[in-house]
């Protein structure tokens, strides 16, 4: 047994003790031990991507409890590659947090940061879909003291918002898990994807009912319409070292459809194949045009990002329907990307609304920023990623979406949705980044120059630009190697799409 | 006894909904509750109902009650304990500061803050 795998989730526990526990008064330390935290973190999944490279599928029994009794962690290609995004993700958040002293704007961020990673990587790792509730719920609780770090009477409400909408879905994801247990009688996932296939068709009504009402939960974590309610207030609102980390979160929902929808109710599983890639792709498809029109029409920076975040679920969506190997493949390469870009766009907001002064990140004429040249590039770089053009990756997933859903009978519906929106979406980035790095105002009012023009003109310090820039880096790689990449994402998809070698691994040879 | 027990599951659940559609955060909280109540009595039934049955092994006795579901309660409940704690007092952060328990995010709430710290 590999006890590594087990790393991910025990470091960041064990950080975030220490961090409120000793270190509670000495920020400094906070931000050490954080850092330390991250980086140790990005090594080991450096070193489980390589494990899982292999095409190995490594269990770990937690307590030693052999596989239906008890816990059990998976470590195969797909949670090894989610887990690699988080650490590096959280990484440069870190940085960026500490750099732009987000991290000192309030109590307990560093902890609270670490209890995230924990929930994220567990939710990633575990093999059991209770256990997959209970991370959820790790990860949510911290996310909701993250969401109004720094307070304000505007964020608290967000705030309330959206930890209301996650108590409900976390309601209804134990209503999915209660009938899938009266069915099945167990909540391993092996043994669901074992149990639900011998049910026969005509008997499969509770079934059905539990995997819908399981996809309801994932699709209000993915931000699938309409269930996307409580996206763009809580993003547009949450600090934004907060809201990049959230773009990982997001993706939990959709690793957990990619999950539960090859493995337990797969495409070759009569009773839910029918009804379940339909209802994923109708929704994905709008969810992809509302946030490419919200992109449009949005006034404020944030909700701008925040409507990206939604658009590009609705791609990754879109691809995730299809569910055969080479649209999975796709899927798995957009969502690296799309990690990525929002998380990008959502620092780049951050730095903008830093340096405008009064206007922050409304969409009116305002004096130029310090850096104005350097954010401009950034803004520009990041609005080319999120709107899928090239030369960045965007542009090579939604390529390799649109080519993967070739022998897909809506391909055409696909083909001219995800085309128009693209350029919705241009439109909207064009125009936003128009209204704010073209349209500056000299200060005129004030007499006084030299009194008035440093006023707005405090440059950011170098530790965030290096961050945003090193997250520029990561996608520029993502679009130079996609070759290997897609090497690993078809893999990747291939390994996911065999759900026995899953079943042997974690239950044994039968 | 299945009746008794599912139409306690489904008086909560309408109750909790209903509430919950108030929109000011104190309704909103006791239908949160109340439907996490409702979650917690399904939870228990999903292992069928059993009356005078033991949950572990025991020489001599013939049927069981299954223990999971029972396990699996306890872990929900503990969850919702602490979830109902951290909204209770993120409502009350932000009634005392905006001084209005509308859950709604009203024109009147001001938007400058965006961001902001």
């Amino acid at each position: 047994m590999n006890h590594w795998i087990i790393a991910p989730v025990v470091l960041p526990a064990v950080m975030a003790s220490i961090i409120t526990l000793t270190v509670r008064f000495h920020p400094q330390l906070q931000r050490i031990f954080s850092l330390a935290s991250c980086g140790a973190l990005l090594a080991i999944a450096l070193g489980l991507t390589a494990v899982a490279a292999t095409g190995s599928i490594e269990v770990y029994e937690l307590g030693n409890w052999p596989a239906p009794f008890g816990i059990v962690l998976v470590l195969d290609r797909l949670s090894a590659l989610m887990v690699l995004i988080t650490a590096a993700l959280a990484l440069v958040v870190l940085l960026y947090a500490i750099g732009s002293g987000w991290d000192q704007r309030g109590n307990n961020f560093h902890a609270l940061f670490q209890f995230q990673l924990m929930g994220i990587f567990g939710a990633f790792l575990t093999g059991d879909a209770f256990n997959l509730f209970v991370f959820f719920e790790v990860l949510l609780i911290a996310s909701y003291g993250l969401m109004i770090h720094g307070g304000g009477q505007r964020r608290l409400r967000a705030g309330v918002q959206y930890v209301i909408y996650n108590l409900l879905g976390s309601t209804l994801f134990l209503f999915a898990l209660g009938t899938l247990y009266a069915v099945t009688g167990t909540l391993n996932m092996a043994d669901l994807a074992e149990r639900a296939a011998e049910i026969p068709v005509g008997e499969s009504g509770l079934l059905r009912v539990g995997a819908v009402l399981l996809l309801l939960v994932f699709a209000i974590k993915a931000a699938l319409l309409p269930l996307h309610f409580w996206l763009p207030e809580t993003y547009a609102e949450a600090p934004a070292p907060v809201a990049a980390l959230f773009a990982i979160m997001t993706k939990v929902g959709a690793y957990a459809i990619l999950r539960m929808y090859t493995l337990v109710f797969g495409p070759e599983h009569d009773a839910t194949a029918d009804i379940i890639p339909p209802l994923i792709l109708f929704a994905a498809l709008v969810t992809l045009a509302v946030g490419m029109i919200g992109i449009l029409g949005a006034r404020r920076l944030g909700r701008l990002a925040a409507f990206a975040a939604i658009a590009s679920m609705g791609t990754l969506l879109i691809a995730i329907s299809g569910f055969r190997p080479e649209t999975t493949a796709a899927a798995i390469y957009y969502m690296i990307h799309s990690t990525f870009a929002g998380a990008l766009l959502f620092l780049v907001v951050d730095l903008v609304r830093s340096q405008r002064g009064e206007a922050r990140g409304a969409m009116t004429p305002a004096p130029r920023m310090a850096q104005h040249g350097i954010i401009a590039a950034l803004f520009f770089a990041s609005a080319i990623a999120s709107a899928g053009m090239p030369p960045l990756s965007g542009f090579i997933g939604k390529l390799l979406i649109m080519d993967a859903v070739r022998d897909m009978p809506e391909v055409w519906l696909i083909w001219s949705v995800i085309l128009v929106t693209s350029l919705v979406g241009i439109l909207g980035f064009a125009q936003a980044g128009s209204a704010i790095f073209w349209k500056t105002t000299t200060p005129e009012p004030v007499p006084e120059d030299a009194d008035a023009a440093p006023v707005a003109a405090t440059p950011t310090p170098a530790l965030p630009l290096v961050a945003s820039f090193t997250m520029l880096a990561g996608i520029i790689a993502l679009s130079v190697f996609a070759g290997p990449v897609t090497h690993y994402t078809e893999a990747t998809a291939d390994q996911i799409h065999t759900p026995s070698g899953y079943i042997n691994a974690v239950l044994g040879q039968r | 006894m299945e009746m008794l027990l599912a139409s306690a599951i489904g008086a909560l659940s309408a109750a909790g909904i209903y509430l919950m559609l108030r929109l000011r955060s104190f309704p909103v909280i006791i239908g949160i509750s109340l439907l996490s109540y409702a979650v917690n009595l399904f939870l228990f039934a999903t292992g069928r109902l059993a009356v005078n049955a033991p949950p572990v092994l025991r020489d001599g006795v013939e049927t069981y009650t299954d223990p999971l579901p029972q396990a699996l309660v306890l872990t929900a409940i503990v969850i919702s304990f602490g979830m109902t704690a951290v909204i209770v007092i993120m409502a009350l952060g932000s009634y005392l500061s905006s001084r209005s328990d509308t859950v709604n995010i009203t024109r009147d709430t001001p938007a400058e803050q965006e961001g902001d710290a």
